[in-house]
């Protein structure tokens, strides 16, 4: 290849929003549940049935405005968008396209390259459809409308974006902008947050873009980076072949690794929007926005510099435990319960992290609740249970948040005090280990290490490995005189 | 002004409101959009320079729900409209995009 070509790409994000209920009409919006039981006539599309907006929705929307540099709009009103498909029961689905809520924003976003802003054209608020499911055996379509009606923010970003880690960075950048809001738990896999690629390429230097295409059916960082790179290639050939990039929408295959385009409809893209009459505008008047802007949580930025005053971790920890909300609120909230903040993000960043990865786990996923870590560190240090055991425990924790006292209680793993109970079982192993003994005593230091490991062994490892090994020297010193 | 409403544009709009026409409707639909748009070219002699586009009739604004759940299970009146159902969903033609 002769020619040298630049990547230019655009994201549309789309995030459900983390409220209760659906956009216009008091269904939950939760995950999941039988087919069509979280239907009403509003989200089914009935006629006669009045949508009203979920004052909620406004509000996440508004916020994330906020963080992400945007203009809120003073007015803002609700659009149809018309298209025919069975997952959308009215026949269009109501969004905003002549005045969105939010627009002109941007966000830094940092690569190895380097800061750079990656700016921010619209946000506005939409709802989701239905699902589609396809019956192989009866040649038929079925559909669930538990989805339909469940409140979306799209995320429009302007064509900044040049490779894959900057579309990595910008993508962490805003989940962790909305996850510290609460507006959405952010999570690819599940489809809660799910980006489109818009992609083109043109000789460097070039001032206008190329013929953009773009990509969906991205969800996962994997499947994101390895479409940008193959839409990349493809486009870059097709140029070298003296073809021309055709604007489409293409689907990735991420078990291929490649895409097709999608069956362009006979007429192109036509929605005819038009002002939805149900739904009277919206007018955010300087008042309600400052109060919006005062509701404003703490970011990450803040955060930081608070830890940093507050607790007395090192900034490495800090790092890391802020870097996502759901980690920070635990650290926060056992810190109050039981102080102590290094033990607390000890457990975070060693057991919690390893556990997460080993999962296949994201910190949103963590179950165990700040009350009960807390009580873990409290029986730790009143040396109710050994660091082994602890660990033990937490994992149970990890698991299923199990209450650290009943598990040690059912699974009788207190440590023993007992005394006499500890003797015994020093005087058995040193009298069972002639040879540890003779080399402890001849200056092989560790002996030692071998013979607290057999005392723990006959205590079932119910003893508190520093109270042995204090006895252990005591015993053996003794002998010695 | 009269031919504005050609033979391409109301097979485009067929199309997209999912409609079949005979010859005979077709002509029709042509002959009545025509019309149509005659009524509004009239309207369009308004000068409404300087005027923001109305979005809705009755001068209301703001009008929210708060987020509380208000609607329970409701499958079974909903399915009562249902064309045909099958698993408590509702049963359409085969339908995929793509």
């Amino acid at each position: 290849m002769g020619k040298r070509y630049e990547t230019v790409i655009g994201l549309e994000v789309h995030v459900e929003l983390a409220t209760k209920t659906k956009i216009f009409c008091g269904c939950p919006a939760a995950f999941g549940g039988a087919p069509n039981t979280h239907v009403c006539p509003v989200c089914t599309g009935m006629p006669g049935t009045l949508p009203v907006l979920n004052k909620k929705v406004l509000e996440y929307a508004v916020a994330v405005g906020l963080a992400a540099n945007c203009k809120i709009s003073e007015y803002c009103k609700f659009d149809r968008k018309n298209y025919f498909y069975p997952d959308n029961p009215q026949n269009y689905q109501i969004s905003q396209l002549y005045l969105p809520i939010c627009t002109d924003g941007g966000v830094e976003i940092e690569t190895e390259a380097g800061k750079k802003t990656v700016g921010i054209h619209e946000i506005h608020m939409e709802e989701d459809a239905g699902k589609l499911i396809h019956d192989e055996w009866e040649d038929c379509s079925l559909v669930d409308y538990n989805r339909s009606g469940v409140p979306l923010l799209e995320i429009v970003s302007r064509p900044d974006m040049r490779n894959a880690e900057e579309v990595i960075a910008y993508l962490e950048k805003l989940r962790m902008m909305i996850q510290y809001l609460g507006a959405s738990d952010c999570k690819l896999q599940e489809g809660s947050m799910r980006a489109d690629v818009n992609l083109s390429v043109r000789e460097e230097g070039a001032e206008k873009y190329g013929t953009r295409t773009e990509m969906k059916n991205l969800n996962s960082f994997r499947a994101i980076r390895r479409a940008i790179e193959g839409e990349r290639e493809r486009q870059m050939e097709l140029l070298e072949a003296g073809g021309r990039v055709i604007q489409e929408t293409r689907r990735w295959d991420d078990n291929k690794g490649e895409s097709y385009a999608m069956r362009s409809k006979e007429d192109a893209k036509d929605y005819r929007y038009f002002p939805d009459p149900d739904l009277p505008p919206i007018v955010i008047d300087k008042a309600w926005l400052e109060e919006m802007k005062k509701a404003q949580p703490e970011f990450r930025p803040e955060k930081i510099k608070r830890y940093q005053k507050e607790y007395d971790i090192p900034d490495y920890d800090i790092e890391i435990i802020t870097a996502s909300k759901r980690m920070a609120d635990i650290f926060e909230e056992t810190v109050e319960r039981c102080g102590q903040p290094k033990k607390v993000s000890n457990w975070l960043m060693v057991e919690t992290l390893r556990l997460l990865k080993e999962n296949g786990m994201e910190p949103e996923d963590i179950r165990f609740s700040p009350e009960n870590l807390a009580k873990l560190i409290k029986m730790t240090d009143a040396k109710e249970i050994n660091s082994s055991v602890a660990k033990e425990v937490f994992e149970a924790m990890f698991d299923r948040n199990a209450d650290p006292e009943k598990y040690v209680e059912e699974q009788g793993l207190k440590t023993v005090n007992d005394e006499s109970a500890l003797r015994e079982a020093v005087e058995k192993v040193i009298a069972g280990n002639p040879k540890s003994v003779e080399d402890y005593r001849n200056g092989k230091e560790k002996a030692i290490g071998f013979l607290v490991g057999q005392t723990m062994k006959e205590m079932k490892g119910k003893a508190d490995p520093g109270e042995v090994n204090k006895l252990l020297r005591e015993w053996l010193q003794e002998m010695k005189e | 002004m009269e031919n504005r409403i050609n033979d391409e544009m109301i097979e485009h709009i067929g199309i997209l409101a999912k409609l079949e026409l005979s010859a005979k409707e077709r002509e029709q639909a042509k002959e009545d959009m025509g019309k149509m748009l005659g009524y509004i070219d009239k309207m369009e002699e308004l000068d409404t320079s300087g005027i923001e586009p109305l979005s809705h009739a009755f001068g209301i604004r703001n009008v929210f729900r708060e987020d509380e759940e208000a609607n329970g299970n409701m499958r079974e009146d909903v399915l009562k409209n249902a064309p045909e159902e099958k698993d408590g969903m509702f049963l359409v033609p085969r339908t995929f995009e793509g």
